[in-house]
């Protein structure tokens, strides 16, 4: 039976089929649905780890113990895990271990661009590319039997594109192979699993002598095959990028990837010899044309395509008719648009607690460095009161940094819960340690919200629902060692705005927790106020707490009630009083 | 069997992916292959949200070309206006009356466009505008997160496949408690165009 699945959802079946005995994860767009999936499966293990190295770690202690493991992330997820990564592609696996990223060009949802397949190559790991959901499915169950038969790590790539795609999938009532009899044991072998430099001297050439049997796997392994069609033109494509060729050049002669490192090195030249001209589809980096150039082979690839951003069936058929590979389609004449489209930003919900934060701090005129999550929009207009996101865990240290520079403005670092948990208790103990005095703020809103809600170290739930310690941040800040801590809701705007004046000038390192439970995973909903339309003077200012249901007419401001949460933070912005609470 | 491309738009929140999902399962039901491709921003409330959705033969990219769309589904009628070049002549829209204001539309900095200038934007492709009181009938209705399927209702009609069919798959994907009020939202929408 066929049954339509995202990508996302077909890694987590193929997971399951492919008896993945234990999952972990960190959230992250687009790949968080791969363990919320997953973890939804009987006889399985899965959890939320508070940030993808250890989840990382935690898949590399199943898989040495004989067990098949699984990690996922986005992209930047495995920078965060990229030490785990190297030391277990040298001391090698037992069980299956997968390691799922998804890359996401166009940074749909991202902080950068980056092109995953190059830390395949940087780490010496094997990496499969799917380029639908059933091959995501596939290509799992292959990743964890591959290594199993090469005792390495493989790296499953996946994009935004294939993540949230949906496309059929061959399902069965067939569930997993039953379990081992055997309890999972973990061989002590110190020369194999302790990398000291001479241990790890040891394994080096053997992680070269496997990439070797690995190139030579590569040019028999199903995934990697030859489409015969038109040789006058030779189309070398992997992942979802085959299938936006595969429209554009329907009778082209097709060298299909699944296997994108390391390469089949016979299997490209005899492709190469074959075809007049070998075109390379691939977005982003030229990570197959870098390869073939150093093979010798003559290719067409980003002198025709673009390194930046998402390709579509549209962009590759434009720039192979820029490139005179097809002629140009007949299509109806350009539209001119004459029309004003005012573009739709995503927004802070109403009711959102980081609202009412950014407010005070616009309010107090301080220097915010940020970090990644809802919060984030805090910088866009009209709050704009945020001034660096770089990466998850970046704003305490950056404003550490700069109040060591010297710089006289006012720095606050804001981040989330899940960001401070994710690695925000470091950059703390910094600046505890270096005697800084940066005040941090946690704008807490008990959720993973940016990302769907996922359940974290202070939810107190497991990923399967199961009811757990929580881990309080207040307690642990003070377990670091400060003593100025508090906790207030940002609904209280001037009892935060003394808070946060008092922590400023105290001139001691200090620590904010700004609480509001997160308004759309606690679907808390008040009565709309209303605005009294003699008493408004239309002055604006509750515009400027950038709140959608507020909607300016030309004699006063009107409330969307449809929208509108019914928080009441508009109703203690107004100068006028004009706004009601009903 | 033709090859159908679908294009819905609308904004976080209005229910854009659980119509897209009815439509592509109905397509499977109908003997298509299928491909869906939610395209959307930062999982956030009230951002565009767009989805592909594609019948075919045998279909490739999950993702539409310009020129080439043969419905697009607006569930919002600025959001159903940015995406005209997508059309292929001799197209069908069928827009949402509904409006949702942009941020800066609601701070007095932007427009939003009229009602005849959207409709003669998507003319420009399409040979006809179907508008569709979606939200109205769903909040007649008793909820106006239905609005997605009073469209399905409007579009079934044009795209045919058998009524039971598309019934049966709304019946699968929401809420067993909601699926009556989904039927009768479904055969609202079906009067529209019918
Ligand atoms: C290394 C890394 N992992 C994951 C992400 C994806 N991501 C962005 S924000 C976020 C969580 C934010 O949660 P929280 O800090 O609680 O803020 P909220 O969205 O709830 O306001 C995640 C998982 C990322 N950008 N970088």
């Amino acid at each position: 039976m066929k049954k339509l699945m995202t990508g996302n959802e077909a890694f987590a079946y193929g997971a399951y089929l492919g008896g993945v005995q234990v999952g972990a994860a960190y959230p992250g767009t687009p790949s968080s649905e791969i363990l919320d999936n997953f973890s939804r499966y009987p006889g399985i293990f899965a959890e939320w780890s508070p940030n993808e190295k250890v989840s990382l770690d935690v898949a590399i202690g199943a898989a040495y113990a004989g067990t098949r493991a699984m990690s996922s992330m986005k992209h930047v997820g495995l920078n965060v895990a990229s030490d785990s990564l190297f030391y277990a592609v040298y001391t090698g696996v037992k069980g299956g271990l997968v390691i799922i990223c998804a890359d996401d060009p166009e940074m749909h949802s991202s902080q950068n661009e980056q092109d995953n397949r190059n830390y395949a190559k940087f780490a010496k790991c094997p990496m499969l590319e799917p380029s639908d959901s059933e091959e995501a499915k596939q290509f799992v169950g292959m990743a964890l039997d591959m290594s199993e038969e090469f005792e390495t790590p493989v790296l499953v790539r996946s994009v935004t594109r294939l993540s949230h795609s949906s496309t059929p999938v061959e399902v069965s009532d067939a569930g997993p192979p039953p379990p081992s009899e055997e309890t999972p044991f973990y061989e002590r072998d110190a020369q194999r699993y302790v990398m000291v430099p001479a241990n790890a001297r040891r394994r080096h050439p053997l992680v070269e002598e496997r990439l070797e049997k690995l190139a030579d796997y590569a040019e028999t392994i199903p995934i990697n095959y030859i489409e015969p069609g038109d040789d006058n033109l030779g189309i070398i494509s992997a992942g979802v990028n085959y299938h936006y060729a595969k429209e554009v050049f329907p009778n082209a002669t097709f060298l299909k990837l699944g296997m994108v490192y390391p390469l089949p090195e016979k299997l490209i030249r005899a492709f190469a010899d074959r075809v007049k001209t070998v075109v390379i589809v691939e977005e982003l980096d030229p990570f197959l044309e870098e390869q073939l150039r150093l093979m010798g082979i003559q290719v067409k690839g980003k002198d025709i395509f673009p390194m930046l951003g998402e390709f579509s069936p549209t962009l590759v058929r434009d720039c192979a008719v820029k490139a005179g590979l097809i002629p140009a389609p007949e299509a109806p004449p350009e539209i001119k648009v004459d029309l004003e489209r005012p573009i739709r930003p995503p927004m802070l919900c109403p009711g959102c607690g980081h609202r009412a934060l950014f407010h005070v701090l616009r309010e107090n005129g301080v220097l915010v460095t940020g970090d990644i999550g809802c919060y984030t929009l805090g910088s866009a207009p009209p709050l704009s009161a945020m001034h660096t996101t770089g990466c998850m865990g970046a704003s305490i240290g950056v404003a550490h940094g700069i109040d060591k520079a010297g710089v006289k403005d006012d720095v606050v670092a804001v981040l989330g819960d899940s960001t401070f948990l994710h690695s925000g208790i470091h950059p703390l103990i910094d600046v505890l340690y270096n005697q800084g005095n940066t005040t941090t703020i946690i704008s807490d809103n008990s959720a993973t919200a940016m990302t769907g809600f996922q359940e974290h170290p202070g939810t107190g739930k497991t990923v399967q629902g199961q009811p757990t310690t929580v881990v309080d941040p207040e307690k642990l800040v003070r377990g670091i060692g400060f003593e100025k801590v508090d906790i207030c809701d940002p609904y209280e705007i001037d009892q935060m705005e003394k808070i946060l004046q008092d922590h400023l000038k105290s001139g001691k390192p200090s620590v904010i927790i700004s609480r509001h439970p997160c308004v759309l995973h606690a679907k808390e909903k008040h009565t709309p106020p209303e605005v009294d339309p003699e008493l408004c003077i239309n002055c604006g200012i509750c515009l400027d707490v950038g709140c959608s249901p507020l909607i300016q007419e030309d004699e006063h401001v009107r409330i969307d009630s449809l929208l509108c949460n019914g928080c009441g933070l508009c109703v203690k912005v107004c100068p006028q009083e004009a706004i009601i609470e009903q | 069997m033709t090859n159908l491309d679908f294009l819905m738009a609308g904004v976080g929140g209005q229910g854009t992916i659980l119509a897209s999902n009815i439509l592509a399962e109905v397509g499977l039901q109908l003997g298509y292959d299928v491909k869906k491709a939610e395209v959307h921003g930062m999982a956030q409330r009230g951002g565009q949200v767009d989805s592909h959705v594609r019948w075919g033969e045998k279909v490739f990219s999950p993702l539409v070309e310009v020129n080439k769309v043969d419905y697009i589904i607006g569930f919002e009628m600025l959001e159903a206006a940015r995406f005209p070049q997508f059309l292929k002549e001799g197209s069908t829209a069928l827009v949402n009356d509904y409006r949702i204001n942009p941020p800066l539309v609601n701070l007095g900095k932007a427009g939003y466009p009229s009602k005849e200038n959207i409709e003669s934007l998507l003319l420009s492709r399409a040979e006809k505008v179907f508008w569709v009181e979606g939200t109205g009938i769903a909040k007649e209705l008793g909820n106006p997160a239905m609005v997605g399927v009073v469209m399905l209702g409007a579009l079934s009609n044009l795209v045919g496949g058998d009524k039971e069919a598309w019934l049966e798959v709304i019946g699968q994907m929401v809420p067993q408690k909601f699926v009556e009020l989904n039927k009768e939202a479904f055969s609202e929408g079906r009067k529209v165009t019918g």
